[in-house]
This record gives structure tokens, C-alpha cells and sequence, in this order.
């Protein structure tokens, strides 16, 4: 096979190369919050978050149910929007661009950002015709590049070996984890920059969950990521940076080891060590 | 002084028991009534009608002599009308359910729409007759055609066709429209490509349903003026022509003893097709049983 | 798996970049717009309905006075001096509609309740498909009936019965629209919470106890506005009055003579021969309107009283 699907364009790293000194490459900011506030109705949900996210790390998100963690990464491709009643103030920075802005397409952002959600939610169509929503929506009708892009990312997401014999067949039949892996398909189909996952893995057994797990690693190295999860353990295993969120605040935002190893704040610790939560 | 006797009680027990198995038996008669009465109409109408049913029966114009009465007009008549009453109470019913799940904001605007299609909705079909006869028939001139009764009817049914094609729309999760927009796609590639095939079952259920109520109405045509007599197909939906309701309507108010078994096997003919429409619905039903 | 001839690189943001047209964003637009108006057109029926119905009515009201409509207790049009006083036509109308409630009401409602508090699931499963059936056939073959075998059994029974006559239509007028009062009556008393009835079992109260002391109470709004839906149907009511009432409007309160309803009298003028124009062809309109503004009130009335109903729990 000789045709050949390049993987999404990288923006360029910014800083020195360093091999032996990681901590000294610096690497593209991929979103940048800052003061941003959110409302539903009355109810202040997100309070002056300030956050930057960096390409190709995976970003996680973690606080106590009915902290704003939801609302955050759903304001991230304004997906929020279909909330009515919501206002927000501050702004957020996709590369450099504020999406905030009304003048910003949505459409245009969210096929920059894709998303996963906490339920698999497959189309009641094909495995074929799931994965080749986002091409189709956006022009691309070319059978044999469809074809290419469906082998691509369902080995993408890791269940190509188990559906490839069916991809006619519908979504519903397959497993809880498998749909999962399938809505990641669907994601990487239309070759995001930066996927958002809420709670990607709150409906699934634990083998499903390691294997997503696993995936989310292998992704980072084509994809920024940014994961939405109650389950600290998950945080510690697959993230690059934490942000830890109460009562709609940033309580505290760096590396994942110096969150669960040497967190700042006392109301980190008290999470982190299951005193609330 | 105790409150309670509880002999007393423990007496009355059961008479209270039976009375309650009484009421149990006169609820399942009052239940049973129903299908004693489709059971009797149906078997009067099979008996009375069968002896003029066949093939002849099918050939045949009206007549004066009910040996050579027939139903082709009136069958061929409603499936013209069922031609003109699909794609328009469809569209406009489906548009209707469309914008008001969709798009419609919460404003007066919205709320006296929904409040008028619940009205309309009680609003008598002979109602809808009077509409038609002074719109369709005199003021847009189209006469006592296919079309002015296509269009009435259409009228007619389109309270029946938004509310089951709402129900439908709002039935679908609303995860799966976020999977949609969370790709990207912008809200009209949403409705198109996921709601309105996970509703399709819905609406085409609750498009049947409503079509069949206009294949077996009587009232708002006979006001518009459609011929209970006829002897001719129509060549265009700007022809006049008959369907079976009034042709059987003709039948039955005959004095002659004989056009009531012809009226009866009209009758047989109306309800087959009655019949085999709802059983399309059904078959859509459980084809499409709730997936999500 | 068969090698494709050409070799191509590309990304599929490139391709999406490529094919983004303008045009999307026009449709976007335009849908909307395009969907608000197919919904104003059932609004601009009901407004057709009431303008129709004013119009004519008004022209109808030069001819003969508005007085003697409402109030006259004569409804002659064809006679040599003719006279529109609607009342016989409303109590034609009214004796079909009563006859139609005492059958409706108690089968209906039983329906309702054994449907909801004893049959089983199963039960349930064979019953309503039936009823569904029973509401789905038209109304010519229910006047057939009601003229063909409900007339004749009643002339057997009570030979002074006349061939066209209030009782027969009313009967099965009843019939028809039984299946609406069992079926929202039911939908009323399932939506009373089981709470409600545990409490009542729970004090040792049988099931009828239960049934008519606690569950009926709570859903009474329910059932009432689901008679008056059935009723406002049985009013508006065309072909079973038609064909089996007659042609006799009449003040009399006897269900046994023949009758005519307002639905009827519009019937027998629209497959008459009156010409347009005349007074009689108006008077279809000033029937109609009659019947529209009492179809109207009971339907806002059942919305009214259902509205209610939803309130409490
Ligand atoms: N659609 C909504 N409408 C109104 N309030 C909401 C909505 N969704 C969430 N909230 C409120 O916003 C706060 C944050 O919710 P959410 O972001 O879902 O939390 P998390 O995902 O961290 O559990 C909660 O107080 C919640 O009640
Ligand atoms: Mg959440």
C-alpha cells in the first residue's frame, strides 16, 4: 500500500532541543485560559481559570463531582453553547486565536478539536459509516481516500483487528469499550489537533478502561489531549500535567508528579489522599 | 374503649373482598364490550359483503343496478388523493416538528403555534370541508378537483403527522447530536444526518397513522363537493373524481336493500387497505425497535 | 488486498480546508427561515378557518337576523317561507352527544381502569391494539353499521322505534369515541404514583377501595378533560348522524323520532342542490361557525382542566 496518509500538521516546536534536558524543551501552547468566567443562569460555575496547554502532553482534569470540570472542557470547543442560558467572560486562546470571540466558527474550532464523551455514543449506523461522518460533513465524498481514513483510524484507536471483518455492520452490536474506541475513531478521522475526552472511561469495566488507557498514551505522540477524570489513579498513570479544580477554581495546575507527589495546596493533598471527593 | 372492633373488621372483610372481585368482572365486561363490537361489525360486514366481492367488483364504474356496481373509481379516486396528501402534509408537517424541536426559541411566537396545532387538531374535519370549499374550490378556483381535495385533507391530517413527527425528533438522545456537533458539524448536517434518520421510523409511523385517517374521511369532502358518482378516472390532479368513502357513503344511504351489500363490500375494500397501511406501521415499528 | 496505481500524500485538514465553501453557511441561514414558515402555515389554517367561517357568516347575518338564528326554535331553509332558528339543530346535536356520553363514559372509564389497575402486562399487550383499531375506523362504517345493524336490532326490541332516529347514531357515536375516553383516562391513572397506592394498600384497603377512594381522585382531572375531548369529537361528529340521525331538525327531547344535527344539516345542503350564493348556502357557514365555537370552547376547556391535572405531581 502506497498511499499514504501524513499525520496531522505539527506546528512547529518553539525553544531549544535539548535530548538530554527535557525539562528545557519547551513546547507549543496549544490553549491558553485566561480569567475566564462561566455562568449558568445565576449560578457562577468557572471562576477566573487562568490555564496554558501544551501540545502533544496529555492534560488532566481532576475535582470532585460538580466542580466545573464538565463545563471547562466543554467550553473548550464551546460545545457549552448548547446549554441555553450560559455566559462567560475572559477569554480562551486556541492557538493564538480567542474562540470566545462570536466571530470564531464553531464549526471551524470543533474540527480542529474533537471530542470524546463519557457514554459511548456510536451512530445507530455502520462502523464504516460512524467513522466516515466527520470526512463526509466535510466534503470528502472519495471512496478510496474514505477507505483509508476508516483503516487508519480505527488502527488508530486500537480496534481495527476486531471490526474489520464487520465494518458493515452497526455500531450497537459492539461492546461498551469497543464503542468507546469507535467514538475515538470517529475523533481521529478528521484528523484533530487536540482531542478532549470527558471522562472517557467512567462506563466501562477496567479492561476496557486500561486498553483506552493505553490508547490515550499512544495518541499524545500525534494528538494533544485533554482528559476529564474523577479517578485520580487514572490522572497519575496516563497525564502530563494536572490541573485540580473545587467549587469551579483552579485550586492547582503543574507536572502530574509534583501534583500527587508534592502538591502546593492543602486542599490537593486532602483530595489526593481521599479526604474529600 | 377501643377505637377499633376488630371483629368488626375481620366481618367485614369479606364482603369487601367480594365486592371488589364483582367490580373486577364488571370492569373486564366494560373492556370485553369493545371487542364484542368490532367482532359483530366486522363479521356483519364480511357476511353482507363477500357475495359481491370479486374481480368484477374491481372492473366495474358505479351503477344504478348494484349487480354492476363497482369500486374502481373510488379506488383509483383515494389513491390519487393519498398522491397529493403524502408529499404536502408530509413536508409541511415534518418542516413544522423540524423548527419547532430545533429552532424555535421560547417566545410567545412559539407557544401560540403549539397552542394552535393543539386546537386544530379538535377543530371537526367537516370544519376543514367549509376551509376548503371557500379557499381551494371558489377563492383559488381549483374546483372540486384532486387537488382541492388533496389539499384539504392535507390540512386536515397535519396536527396528526407534527405531533408524531415531534415526539419522534425528541426521542432522539441528545448525545448523538453532540457527537455530531462535537465533529464539527453545523446544526442543519446534524438534523439531516442524525436526527432526522433516528426519528424516521417515528414520522413514518405517525405518517401512516394520519394517512390513514384521510383514506377513510368522509366529511370535509363531501362539504368540498367531490361527486358521490362517477364514471370516469381522472386524468390529472385538476380532474374531479370520487374515493371510496363517498362512493360507500353513496351505497349506504341507497333505499335499495341490494346496495347495502355492494356498501359492505366497498367496505371490505376500504378496510384491507386500512388494514394493510397499519400493518406497514407495525412492521416499521419493529423493524426500527428503539436502538439506543 | 489490491495496490492502488497512484502514490499520494496528504492530510485530511488540507482536504477539509479544501473543500470548506462559502455556501455551507448560506443553508444555514436559509433552513430556518425556510422551517418558520412551512410552521406558520398551520397557523395561517386556523386563521383561514375563523376568517372563512366570519365572512360568511357576516353575509349570511344580512339575510337573516342574528336574533332569530340563536334564538328561533324553527330551522325551516327549504320551506316556501323559510326560517334559520338554530336551536333544533343544537338539540339534535345535544340528544346524539348524551346518548353517546352514557354510553361512553362508564365502558370507557371502566376500560380505563381495568387496563391500568388489574389487567396484566399481557393483557394490556392484546387489549389496546384493539382499541387502537376500534378508534381507527372510519366513520362512514360505523354509520353503515349503526344504520344497518343497530337500527334493525333496536326496531326488533322497540318496534315504535323509528327507521332514522336519535338513539341508534347516539350508540354508536358512543362506540367511537369509547376507545379515546379508555385510553387518555388510562394514561391519566397510570401517571398517579405508586406511592399513592402503597399508602392506601398498606391500610388494608382492597383494590376497588384503593382504586376508587385514592387513585381515581388523583387522576380525576385526567379523566374529566379526557371526556370532554371525546365529547367535543362526538359533537363534531359527521357520518354515523348523517346516515342513521335523518333529516328532521326538532325541539322534541324524543330520542325515538328522527333528528338532524348540525353536522348533518351541513351534509345534506353540500350534497343538495343549493346554489351559491343563495341563503341557504350560507347558512352552512353560520352552522358551521356554531359548531366550531362549541368545539373550540371544550377543547380549550380538556387543555384547560389537563393543564391543571399536570400541576400536581
Ligand atoms: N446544563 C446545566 N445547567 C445549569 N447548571 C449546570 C448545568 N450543567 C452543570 N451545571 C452546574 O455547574 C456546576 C458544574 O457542573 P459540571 O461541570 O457538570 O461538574 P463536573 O463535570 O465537574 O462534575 C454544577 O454546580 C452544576 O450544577
Ligand atoms: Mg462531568
Amino acid at each position: 500500500m502506497n498511499m499514504t496518509l501524513t499525520g496531522p500538521k505539527k506546528a512547529p516546536t518553539v525553544g531549544i532541543e535539548n535530548e538530554n534536558a527535557d525539562s528545557v524543551f519547551l513546547k507549543e501552547t496549544v490553549y491558553e485560559t485566561s480569567d475566564l468566567n462561566l455562568w449558568y443562569g445565576e449560578n457562577h460555575a468557572l471562576k477566573n481559570i487562568n490555564l496554558d496547554m501544551y501540545q502533544n502532553e496529555v492534560t488532566a482534569i481532576i475535582g470532585p463531582s460538580g466542580c466545573g470540570k464538565s463545563t471547562y472542557i466543554k467550553t473548550l470547543n464551546r460545545m457549552i453553547e448548547l446549554v441555553p442560558d450560559v455566559k462567560t467572560t475572559g477569554q480562551i486562546k486556541y492557538r493564538n486565536r480567542n474562540i470566545l470571540d462570536q466571530s470564531y466558527k464553531v464549526e471551524d474550532l470543533r474540527t480542529q478539536v474533537g471530542m470524546v464523551f463519557q457514554k459511548p455514543n456510536p451512530f445507530p449506523k455502520s462502523i464504516y459509516e460512524n467513522v466516515i461522518y466527520g470526512p463526509k460533513i466535510h466534503g470528502i465524498k472519495n471512496k478510496k481516500i474514505l477507505d483509508q481514513i476508516v483503516e487508519k483510524s480505527l488502527k488508530g484507536a486500537a480496534i481495527w483487528d476486531e471490526v474489520k471483518d464487520r465494518l458493515h455492520e452497526n455500531a450497537y452490536g459492539l461492546s461498551g469499550g469497543q464503542q468507546q474506541r469507535l467514538c475515538i475513531a470517529r475523533c481521529l478521522a478528521i484528523e484533530p489537533d487536540v482531542i478532549l475526552m470527558d471522562e472517557p472511561t467512567s462506563a466501562l469495566d477496567p479492561i476496557s478502561t486500561l486498553k483506552i488507557e493505553e490508547l490515550v498514551q499512544e495518541l499524545k505522540k500525534d494528538f494533544s489531549i485533554i482528559i476529564v477524570t474523577h479517578n485520580m489513579q487514572q490522572a497519575a498513570r496516563i497525564s502530563d500535567k494536572t490541573a485540580f479544580f473545587l467549587n469551579g477554581e483552579v485550586i492547582e495546575y503543574s507536572d502530574t508528579n509534583t501534583i500527587f507527589s508534592n502538591p502546593n495546596d492543602k486542599r490537593t493533598e486532602d483530595y489526593i489522599t481521599g479526604r474529600f471527593g | 374503649m377501643k377505637l377499633i372492633n376488630k371483629n368488626h373488621v375481620v366481618k367485614k372483610m369479606p364482603t369487601r373482598l367480594a365486592v371488589n372481585s364483582i367490580c373486577k368482572g364488571l370492569f373486564f365486561l366494560a373492556t370485553l364490550f369493545g371487542l364484542l363490537v368490532l367482532a359483530i361489525l366486522f363479521y356483519r360486514i364480511f357476511t353482507q359483503g363477500i357475495g359481491h366481492l370479486n374481480f368484477d367488483f374491481f372492473q366495474n364504474f358505479a351503477s344504478r343496478r348494484p349487480e354492476e356496481a363497482g369500486v374502481k373509481a373510488a379506488l383509483i379516486g383515494s389513491i390519487w388523493l393519498m398522491a397529493v396528501v403524502t408529499p404536502v402534509s408530509l413536508l409541511l408537517g415534518v418542516g413544522t416538528a423540524i423548527y419547532l424541536e430545533e429552532y424555535a426559541r421560547k417566545n410567545w411566537i412559539t407557544s401560540f403555534i403549539k397552542l394552535n396545532i393543539s386546537n386544530l387538531a379538535g377543530v371537526p374535519s367537516i370544519v376543514f370541508g367549509l376551509l376548503g370549499l371557500t379557499v381551494f374550490v371558489r377563492a383559488l378556483a381549483l374546483d372540486r378537483s384532486v387537488l382541492a381535495a388533496g389539499l384539504t385533507m392535507s390540512l386536515l391530517v397535519l396536527p396528526v403527522i407534527i405531533v408524531a413527527a415531534q415526539e419522534a425528533i425528541r426521542s432522539v438522545p441528545r448525545d448523538l447530536r453532540e457527537a455530531s456537533y462535537g465533529m464539527g458539524a453545523t446544526k442543519w448536517q446534524t438534523i439531516l444526518k442524525v436526527v432526522l434518520p433516528a426519528a424516521i421510523p417515528g414520522i413514518l409511523t405517525g405518517g401512516i397513522l394520519a394517512l390513514s385517517r384521510a383514506i377513510g374521511e368522509t366529511a370535509p369532502l363531501v362539504v368540498v363537493g367531490i361527486p358521490l358518482f362517477i364514471a370516469f378516472l381522472p386524468q390529472s390532479v385538476m380532474d374531479t373524481f370520487t374515493v371510496l368513502p363517498m362512493q360507500i357513503y353513496n351505497w349506504t344511504s341507497r333505499p335499495q336493500e341490494e346496495f347495502q351489500q355492494v356498501a359492505a363490500a366497498g367496505i371490505i375494500v376500504l378496510l384491507a387497505l386500512l388494514i394493510l397501511m397499519n400493518s406497514i406501521a407495525v412492521i416499521i415499528r419493529n423493524k426500527f425497535q428503539k436502538r439506543y | 488486498m489490491l495496490e492502488p496505481k497512484q502514490t499520494d500524500t496528504y492530510s485530511v485538514q488540507q482536504l477539509i480546508l479544501e473543500k470548506k465553501s462559502k455556501k455551507r453557511w448560506n443553508i444555514e441561514k436559509l433552513i430556518p427561515k425556510l422551517l418558520f414558515l412551512t410552521a406558520v402555515i398551520s397557523v395561517l389554517i386556523t386563521i383561514g378557518i375563523v376568517l372563512t367561517l366570519i365572512f360568511e357568516t357576516f353575509i349570511f347575518f344580512e339575510k337573516v337576523s342574528i336574533v332569530e338564528f340563536l334564538t328561533g326554535h324553527k330551522w325551516l331553509p327549504f320551506a316556501s317561507t323559510p326560517s334559520f332558528g338554530v336551536m333544533p339543530l343544537v338539540v339534535g346535536t345535544l340528544k346524539v352527544t348524551v346518548i353517546a356520553a352514557i354510553v361512553a363514559v362508564p365502558i370507557g372509564l371502566a376500560t380505563a381502569i381495568f387496563l391500568s389497575e388489574y389487567a396484566s402486562e399481557k393483557t394490556r399487550r392484546i387489549i389496546k391494539p384493539i382499541l387502537e383499531v376500534l378508534a381507527g375506523i372510519p366513520t362512514i362504517v360505523y354509520g353503515f353499521f349503526a344504520l344497518t345493524f343497530v337500527t334493525p336490532v333496536l326496531r326488533d326490541i322497540f318496534p315504535s322505534l323509528d327507521m332514522f332516529n336519535a338513539i341508534s347514531p347516539g350508540i354508536v357515536v358512543g362506540i367511537m369515541i369509547m376507545p379515546m375516553i379508555a385510553s387518555l383516562s388510562e394514561d391519566a391513572l397510570v401517571s398517579v404514583p405508586k406511592s399513592i397506592r402503597e399508602g392506601a394498600y398498606a391500610l388494608g384497603a382492597t383494590k376497588l377501595e384503593t382504586t376508587i377512594k385514592v387513585v381515581l381522585p388523583a387522576a380525576m382531572s385526567g379523566i374529566v378533560a379526557s371526556i370532554v375531548l371525546a365529547l367535543s369529537r362526538a359533537i363534531g361528529e359527521t357520518m354515523i348522524v348523517s346516515v342513521a340521525g335523518g333529516s328532521t331538525p326538532s325541539m322534541s327531547m324524543d330520542v325515538t323520532n328522527s333528528i338532524q344535527t348540525m353536522t348533518a344539516y351541513i351534509v345534506q345542503v353540500s350534497t343538495g342542490d343549493a346554489g351559491y350564493g343563495t341563503t341557504i348556502y350560507y347558512s352552512i357557514y353560520a352552522v358551521g361557525m356554531t359548531l366550531f365555537v362549541f368545539t373550540l370552547i371544550m377543547n380549550l376547556l380538556a387543555q384547560f382542566i389537563s393543564r391543571k391535572f399536570r400541576e400536581e405531581y
